[in-house]
């Protein structure tokens, strides 16, 4: 990339099943205060442009972008709202720094999806109305047919999913912004009750509230801002046909595609051997399979070996998920995405705490929107 | 920065009503697009797309569920999202996707079906409120128009007559445009005696609820060479929030479009916007805000928009041709898709191909300009004749 | 050369739609939200109940913020200090609407508008309506007072207060 761009700034909120005492907005003020003070930065007069990453329904208003500027500091200045998971949001900030147009950009995301008394409601309310949605049920179901489809094409099995279960809560115990920490073995969530066959209750992420900001500077301010600057030095997103009965099943071919285009901009050939971790997303415990093959950083068909070998553990080849991931940590919705960046640039700056990883230079952060969409984003960082 | 152009446009007709699905209208307009740019699905690199409220369409994600129709599946596509001020946004996020370097062609499709929302479009506008200060007051959204017009009026003693005006203009420019669904030749007299909604705002005042999709091929400068010797380049660009606290401001004037326009001056190197702009296109979806937004455009003085109507100024061989594809007055306003009215106008106008619509005097600079929130967002495009 | 060129799209009138000569695909979302109030709303909730408007001041631009939040939009820090404002204010611009939320019409017409409130920053309000008066009486920058509904019959909502009134002459 010619011109650098580097994330000079994190805040996050804990991520919790419940925060009724606090709004959206004071929710997501408490992450950009945050990350503000880590930059030193003042977002009145130091931040050029604002993104969040927003969709009507989660938050239950028809033009959710009018409740966004106040809480970020971002009144009477360029914001935009991108209906998209937070590694979108991440690319527009990127490319507005790129365009010469702005140096300085904060980018955020959130769930406050315990406001959303109707969840599974919603979610099918993103189904195609005329070919999908009628035939009602738990929306969840498309996962439950696709980590079929996906195990029977590519051979990995039902304990090895359970296995990234286990090892991402497990992780979780580690890091104080999760919610779903808990030492579990793959018996106990292959004994965990059948929800969408074959996902078990533990393979599925449960629903958390958090805020995450990042903020992000072109190299010559990030310099002035910062003596720990992390670069991102390569992201890409792509989205696969919004048609379930058209979908390539068990491919998660979003990801194949965002990788290609972040590591060609990385200059990365051989992921495996050249990003030292992951965050990808793991909504449900077979994405994170899924997902790790669709983005090279395991063989087609080798994920589950490589967990049971022990590869992804924090002290395997390649942590995946270190941070506990949404398994471990909740489903932040949109800012799951997010959430994968902050822990990446956590593990790199050394601040991971009792889960910092050793010796890593480089590491990749993936994301999908979840169900029905086949939509994606991956991003780069290095140190 | 890497210079980006345009290098076509298209739109679907607007109306209040279309059988075709948002799918199915994303790739009307899209087809068109690629059409006069002379380029394939397969020539654009990325794809952009801008919609509003999902609650008009009916779908959650709205974004997801149009991506093939807009020519996104399988390509990098994301879509924003910034209320009314969408349909200028729009072309803006392509925009980076070229200047940065991230793709050489951007298609940018922006999309709304409002006919969708029973029993009316307005229905979902009640969801647009704040949940606790707003929304127990049962607010229709015709309320804050109805609120900023008369403050804008009385602040500058501003005659109804003087705003009615720019409804009879835009509507009788749409009488030029293929796409009008509210085209008409009217008297300021048929303006001030249509039924009252809600003082003072009166029907005519007002753009409709409208069904459409539009579309425009942005390109890099290397691109756009090999393909065309009229290149219309992207020249500034500006947006810009103020806070969500509506009740907190005076509403006479836009200093939110203001801000943005401002950013947009300053990229494009234009000193004196009143000067330098031969063209422009501000959102109109009632009468009062056209002059309110030349204003926050800085075309004029504060409180000058009207007198300068009434001297015939706007009108298309007028000094400063403001609106003359018709606005969503006399086209029609459907939110996101009236890119094609504001960006895709301003691009056909410079490059000479806006026929019966065409501006005289070979304009050289254009601006448009959308609104949206509650009251409180402004986006901003120049366009350059190469 | 006229751009666009041959536009598509296909027109329905309502009536095709109301006679069934197409086929119409209904469905009815069941979206239901509970949203936290936050902090500083619970308490301005709070205080509605008790017949009283309260705000917050930031200590670094001393402005006293209507509705009341926890964080000042304009410094970017959090506020500091609870303050009790008066019932009463200026009208700043209002409409007379003879549509209701879902654009039907009305005869009996709404009045409703912002009303800054006396005791916060200047043009710091609330929208809300107006009653007592007339189309021809009401004006921009009219003082008004708040018209509480009885005690027990409030909820801690916006809708405690059951309209704004002209203020009378001598009154507080």
């Amino acid at each position: 990339m010619e011109d650098r761009i580097a994330v000079v700034g994190a805040g996050s909120t804990k991520f919790r099943p419940d925060t009724s005492e606090q709004n959206w907005k004071e929710l997501m003020f408490e992450a950009a205060s945050k990350a503000y003070l880590d930059a030193g930065l003042n977002p009145r007069k130091d931040i050029d442009s604002f993104v969040t990453c927003a969709e009507d329904y989660w938050e239950g208003f028809s033009i959710y972008d009018e409740f966004v500027p106040d809480q970020l500091g971002a009144a009477m200045r360029p914001t935009c709202t991108v209906c998209g998971d937070g590694l979108h949001g991440l690319a527009i900030a990127c490319m507005q720094i790129m365009s010469g147009m702005v140096d300085v950009v904060a980018v955020e995301s959130h769930s406050k999806i315990s406001d959303l008394n109707t969840y599974n409601d919603v979610v099918l309310f993103a189904f195609d109305p005329i070919y999908n949605r009628p035939l009602a049920g738990h929306p969840y179901y498309v996962a439950g047919m696709e980590m079929n489809a996906f195990l029977n094409g590519s051979g990995n099995t039902e304990e090895q999913c359970a296995g990234v279960a286990s090892k991402n809560m497990t992780n979780a115990l580690k890091n104080p912004l999760g919610a779903y920490g808990k030492n579990v073995g793959v018996g106990d969530v292959m004994g965990s009750e059948p929800m969408f066959s074959p996902a078990k209750k533990l393979d599925i992420a449960e629903l958390v509230d958090g805020s995450i900001v990042l903020v992000l500077a072109r190299a010559e301010k990030a310099k002035d801002i910062t003596d720990n600057p992390v670069w991102i030095t390569g992201f890409g997103w792509n989205s696969g046909t919004p048609w379930l009965e058209g979908r390539a099943w068990g491919r998660a071919s979003y990801a194949e595609e965002a990788a290609k285009m972040a590591y060609k901009m990385a200059g990365i050939a051989e992921p495996r051997s050249e990003i030292g971790f992951a965050e990808v997303d793991d909504k449900f415990s077979y994405k994170e399979l899924m997902h790790l093959e669709a983005v090279g950083l395991a063989g087609k068909g080798q994920a589950g070996n490589d967990l049971e070998n022990g590869r992804f553990q924090p002290d395997g080849d390649i942590p995946i998920n270190a941070s506990g991931g949404s398994l471990g940590c909740g489903n932040l919705i949109e800012a799951s995405g997010l959430h994968r960046a902050l822990e990446v640039v956590l593990q790199l700056r050394g601040q991971a705490d009792g889960r910092q990883l050793n010796d890593i230079e480089r590491g990749l952060a993936q994301s999908w929107r979840g169900v029905p969409t086949a939509s994606g984003a991956v991003a780069v960082f290095e140190r | 920065m890497r210079k980006v152009c345009v290098l076509g446009g298209g739109m679907t007709i607007f109306r209040r009503r279309l059988q075709e699905t948002g799918k199915e209208m994303s790739y009307e307009a899209t087809k068109m697009a690629l059409e006069e740019a002379g380029l394939e699905l397969k020539d654009v690199d990325s794809v952009v797309m801008g919609s509003a409220p999902d609650a008009f369409d009916g779908i959650h994600m709205k974004g997801e569920n149009l991506l093939d129709g807009a020519g996104g599946a399988g390509k990098p596509y994301l879509r924003v999202f910034v209320g009314g001020g969408t349909a200028v946004f729009t072309p803006i996020a392509g925009w980076w996707h070229i200047a940065s370097g991230m793709a050489d062609v951007c298609l940018v499709v922006a999309e709304e079906k409002m006919s969708s929302v029973f029993p009316h479009p307005q229905s979902a506008f009640g969801h647009i409120w704040d949940p606790i200060l707003d929304r127990p007051l049962k607010p229709n959204l015709v309320w804050i128009f109805a609120m900023e017009m008369n403050r804008y009026m009385t602040v500058h003693g501003i005659k109804k007559e003087d705003i009615a005006r720019v409804a009879v203009k835009n509507k009788r420019n749409a009488l030029d445009h293929p796409c009008a669904q509210l085209a008409a030749n009217l008297t300021i007299d048929d303006v001030l005696n249509s039924e009252m909604m809600a003082w003072p705002v009166q029907r005519l005042d007002i753009s409709p609820p409208s069904d459409g999709a539009s579309a425009m091929i942005l390109a890099s400068e290397e691109v756009a060479k090999k393909l065309t010797d009229d290149l219309v380049y992207l020249d500034g660009a500006g947006w810009c929030i103020d806070s969500t606290m509506w009740t907190d401001r005076d509403l006479y004037f836009p200093e939110y479009v203001a801000g943005a326009a401002k950013m947009a001056y300053k990229m494009a190197k234009i000193e004196n916007p009143r000067k330098e702009i031969d063209v422009a296109e501000p959102y109109d979806p009632f009468d009062y805000k056209e002059l309110h937004h030349m204003e926050g455009l800085l075309l004029c003085d504060k409180g000058e928009a009207p007198i300068l109507t009434r001297e015939g100024v706007t009108e298309r061989d007028g000094d400063l041709p403001v609106c003359p594809s018709g606005g969503l007055l006399g086209v029609g306003n459907p939110i996101a898709a009236t890119m094609g009215i504001k960006a895709c106008e301003i691009y056909w106008q410079l490059a000479g191909k806006a026929g019966k619509r065409q501006v005289p005097n070979d304009p050289q600079v254009g601006i448009c300009q959308a609104w949206g929130d509650l009251m409180q967002y402004g986006s901003v495009l120049i366009m350059r004749r190469g | 050369m006229t751009k666009p060129e041959n536009p598509k799209g296909v027109e329905l009138s309502s009536k095709q739609m109301k006679e069934g000569d197409v086929i119409v695909n209904k469905w009815d979302p069941r979206v239901k939200y509970a949203w936290a109030t936050g902090e500083a709303i619970s308490r301005f909730l709070e205080e509605m109940k008790n017949g009283k408007l309260i705000a917050r001041k930031c200590d670094s631009c001393k402005r006293i913020l209507f509705p009341p939040r926890m964080f000042c939009e304009e410094c970017f820090k959090p506020t500091t200090e609870w303050v009790y404002i008066k019932d009463t204010g200026k009208i700043e611009t209002y409409s007379i609407s003879y549509l209701d939320k879902d654009a039907r019409r009305i005869t009996d017409p709404i009045f409703v508008g912002v009303v800054s409130i006396d005791g916060a920053s200047e043009k710091m309000g609330i929208m809300h309506y107006f009653d007592e008066t007339t189309k021809e009486e009401i004006s921009i920058g009219m003082p008004v007072k708040a018209v509480w509904k009885p005690p027990e019959e409030r909820e801690g909502a916006i809708t405690d207060i059951k309209y704004f009134r002209p203020l009378k002459e001598g009154e507080e």
